[in-house]
């Protein structure tokens, strides 16, 4: 998985590009720890991300909480496959998907 | 026909389990969505066994594939500590983010986008198949 990280002041995009799962979440969790500070508007671009596990999914929650204290979280781009995931998870139900 | 792989229940070994089975696919026409899914269920599977099942050691695990046209079986099987995922309740899916828990997850995917999944314990092997068809 490949990250490409852009910061405009006070927001934050993160576009994803290959697969979030088991190897790579510690990845993304690791990029999160120190990035967020600050940060009051967090994007997610999954535009090239082909899929998403559990293991993501625990990720993006945590980034969820941190964000509902300091701003807010969008998942932008995301193909049927995560779509599906999201669903069934109930993920749909708190993210904000665009 | 049916193909094997077998190696160490380790987390850098998934993507190899990966690349095995989705070749596999790839001769029986599955289509990408489909195989997205389906490797989605690996991870999840082998995220598991890799985590659980041998710890503290470590130990192998066999991948068994038999694509046709229009369905796949996938079977995984350990010789690690009995453990069938498929007897605990699903997790509450209509929590907030902030009560939200994350166990549990994993293994409702897999029930949810598989046409069958079976556990036994058979022999000291947990063995755990999935179907998908397409």
């Amino acid at each position: 998985m490949k990250i490409n990280s852009t910061k405009n002041g006070t927001e934050l995009v993160l576009a994803l590009e290959g697969r979030l799962d088991t190897m790579t979440a510690p990845e993304l969790e690791a990029e999160l720890k120190d990035a967020l500070n600050g940060v009051e508007t967090l994007v997610f671009d999954f535009e090239k991300l082909d899929y998403i596990s559990s293991a993501g999914l625990r990720v993006l929650l945590a980034a969820q909480k941190t964000m509902h204290r300091q701003g807010s979280m969008k998942v932008t781009h995301v193909n049927e496959t995560i779509m599906e995931v999201f669903e069934v998870t109930g993920f749909t139900d708190f993210l904000t998907i665009e | 026909m049916q193909q094997e792989w077998v190696g160490e229940a380790k987390i850098d070994r998934i993507d190899d389990v990966t690349e095995f089975v989705n070749a596999a696919l790839e001769a029986v026409d599955c289509p990408m969505k489909a195989q997205m899914q389906i490797d989605i269920a690996i991870d999840e599977v082998l995220a598991n066994v890799a985590q659980y099942a041998y710890a503290p050691g470590t130990g192998s695990v066999r991948v068994l594939v038999d694509p046709k046209p229009g369905a796949v079986t996938i079977t995984f099987i350990d010789r690690g500590t009995p453990y069938n995922p498929l007897e605990h309740t699903d997790p509450d899916t209509t929590l907030s983010a902030e009560d939200r828990q994350i166990g549990g997850l994993g293994i409702l995917l897999v029930k949810r986008t598989m046409d069958a999944v079976r556990y036994e314990f058979r022999d000291g092997q947990n063995i755990l198949s999935i179907r998908k068809e397409f």
